[in-house]
């Protein structure tokens, strides 16, 4: 779907600074030179299933079935990879080809901190450096995976900027990139930023539904009636998505977090609440106000907690493919509580917007039609911010 | 010609840098006026943008406080309006791509003719994206100016061909801010331009005493000065005029 260019209809590009520009360069010829590469594919395949632990499982969630008395729910379990989301398949393939490109250190940014410690497993499996930026805010909000990822050998950087929360992380890596280019990688987490970033890590995250396609043929002889996942740039989203995207019976939603809801200013729900912009690298649709000033937006999940969304979606949602819906954070949270209830799974509290979002629609579902809900990681690390969500002051 | 051009005619430039707004738009409207007595040739006028990617810690506190302090793209363009009652000097807006996107890019563009700034500087768009504004650029007469950096390399003369009013030529890595030694080999990069273009180049990123704008004057057609000068402004306020007028006067200095 890409153009040579790197639009995604008309989202997308390379909005960065000339200095930055020969990286990107570097990196799109690196990309096309190795991902088409056996020896590349079959690297990354080793560490996908024997480091990482794929293939995910594919889980009938019959509680949850029967208990909605609607569609069968079957859950993509990205929360059962190493470090605990899908983060980890975008960073392996990253990493791997920083390590061809001769880079020796890895910078990213963070928000709930899956993909730093992601991007911190791998550059110390690979003996590469890592540093990791993550808004102050957040490294409150998850404590836990600071602790992990200093554990794993990487500097965590807390960005004051701004709202304190991914928005600047994102803008502080690439304030990074641009002073240290030559030995460094940036590993961007989400389908989102300048060109080739948004193909790179579609294309490093679309296992998910490759996966998802064999095994729900194989369960149930067909496939879905509708795929679900949570959207923040929306790398999980959007690989869950992926080998669906041509199949026109398969519906492809999207859970956008509306923090506390789409009619407040606190809220992160971009295709509700926001209007085409350019920011961060790429064309696409952003929170912002009348005069172009990224909004400082809110959820309870700082992995979605993110003004934009990544450009392929922005064109999934202008041509109609996908839909995009709003899920409030008392939703998510209620979904959180329900699915670890429900069926023993505690998700992470940005999957649990995808959760939120199934609960509602699956009763109108028939009973021999199929949703599949992707689990993008695991709530361990939410566990102290929802008990104070619901007036528990417990210690981690 | 454009009024750009003037500028660098009566030997080397020295290009100023403030952002519109810190501390609030009467101050900056003096500022200029004072940075003009100083001796500066051309004005770069920043629009604050919430999230300044290309700006180190000088510049994004400025944006930050002039945003907080209440200004807008509307409230600036009065500003130079009043400004061109009595201020020839050549004046360029710096922003970033969201703020004309947003406004509408014509809309923007035809605002800029209309109040009499002469360019436009976007950081965050390189020349493989410059046809997002660039024709509307030309239909009103505002000159888009490009950049090159130290990573450019084989792109400087691809770059240098096409650009317009002065070219931008970033000294350092990384973001806006003071450095105490600019290492690159700018003689090699002026060189490349001048080979390919006839429009002048400054350079700017990192300049902060009389000497380094002396020594980046001498290698191109003028420095440009922009975090020292936002820092003077931090640091005195709604006083920083006389400050800022003396600065330009010492920066300035023979060239």
């Amino acid at each position: 779907m890409t153009n040579p260019k790197g639009r995604f209809g008309i989202h997308g590009g390379q909005y960065i600074p000339e200095t930055l520009m020969n990286a990107v360069i570097e990196l799109e010829d690196a990309y096309n030179r190795h991902k088409d590469d056996p020896e590349f594919a079959g690297e990354l395949n080793e560490l996908l299933n024997e480091y990482a632990g794929r293939p995910s499982r594919l889980y009938y969630a019959q509680k949850m079935t029967d208990d909605l008395g609607g569609a069968k729910i079957y859950l993509k379990r990205e929360d059962l990879n190493h470090t605990g989301a899908h983060k980890i398949n975008n960073v392996l393939g990253q990493a791997l080809l920083a390590k061809k490109m001769g880079k020796t250190r890895l910078i990213a940014e963070t928000g709930a901190g899956q993909h730093g410690v992601a991007t911190a497993t791998a550059a110390a499996l690979m003996g590469m450096e890592c540093v990791v930026f993550m808004g102050e805010e957040d490294t409150i909000r998850q404590a836990l995976n600071v602790y992990r990822m200093r554990l794993l050998g990487a500097d965590v950087i807390p960005v004051k900027t701004g709202t304190a929360t991914l928005k600047d992380a994102v803008s502080e890596a690439m304030r990074e990139w641009t002073s240290r280019i030559s030995d460094t990688h940036y590993c961007l987490g989400s389908v989102m930023g300048p060109h080739p970033f948004p193909t790179i890590v579609r294309d490093f995250q679309s296992v998910i539904s490759r996966e998802i396609r064999e095994q729900v043929l194989e369960k149930e002889g067909r496939l879905p009636d509708a795929v679900i996942a949570c959207v923040g740039g929306g790398s999980n989203a959007i690989g869950s998505f992926h080998h669906f995207i041509d199949d026109e019976g398969v519906r492809l939603i999207g859970c956008e977090a509306a923090g506390r809801g789409v009619d407040t200013y606190e809220t992160a729900a971009t295709i509700a609440t926001g209007r085409l912009g350019i920011f961060h690298g790429m064309k696409s649709y952003f929170c912002q106000d009348e005069y172009g000033q990224i909004a400082p937006v809110y959820s309870i999940s700082a992995g979605l907690d993110y003004p934009g969304i990544g450009p392929e979606h922005a064109h999934l949602h202008d041509i109609g493919r996908a839909e995009y819906v709003p899920v409030t954070d008392d939703e998510a949270v209620n979904a959180f509580e329900y699915l670890a209830r429900t069926e023993g799974i505690i998700p992470a509290i940005e999957s649990a917007h995808a959760v939120a979002h199934a609960i509602k629609i699956a009763p109108e579902f028939g009973r021999d039609q199929v949703i599949v809900i992707t689990i993008s990681g695991r709530g361990d690390k939410d566990c102290a911010a929802i008990a104070r969500y619901r007036g528990e002051d417990i210690h981690e | 010609m454009s009024r750009i051009k003037t500028a660098f005619e009566s030997g080397k430039a020295f290009i100023a840098f403030v952002t519109c707004g810190d501390p609030d738009l009467e101050t900056t409207a003096r500022i200029v006026h004072a940075a003009v007595r100083g001796g500066a040739d051309l004005i770069e006028l920043g629009i604050p943008f919430s999230d300044p990617t290309a700006e180190g810690p000088v510049i994004q506190g400025a944006n930050l406080r002039a945003l907080k302090g209440g200004v807008t793209t509307d409230g600036i363009f009065e500003l130079v309006k009043e400004l061109r009652h009595d201020l020839s000097v050549p004046m360029v807006f710096m922003t970033y791509a969201n703020v004309v996107f947003s406004y509408g890019a014509e809309r923007f563009i035809s605002a800029c003719r209309d109040i009499g700034m002469d360019g436009l500087i976007l950081p965050d768009l390189p020349f493989e994206e410059k046809d997002e504004f660039q024709p509307l650029c030309r239909q009103y007469g505002i000159d888009l100016i490009s950049l090159v950096a130290p990573t450019s390399e084989n792109r400087i003369a691809m770059i240098a061909r096409e650009a317009e009013g002065f070219l931008y030529v970033v000294s350092s890595l990384g973001v806006t801010g003071t450095r105490s030694e600019i290492k690159t080999d700018l003689e090699s990069m002026v060189r490349i331009v001048r080979e390919n273009t006839d429009i002048p180049c400054a350079i700017g990123f990192g300049i902060s005493t009389p000497e380094q704008a002396g020594k980046m004057a001498d290698v191109s057609d003028g420095a440009i000065v922009g975090s020292a000068i936002v820092k003077l402004i931090e640091k005195h306020g709604k006083a920083a005029p006389p400050y800022v007028e003396e600065f330009v006067r010492t920066m300035k200095g023979d060239f």
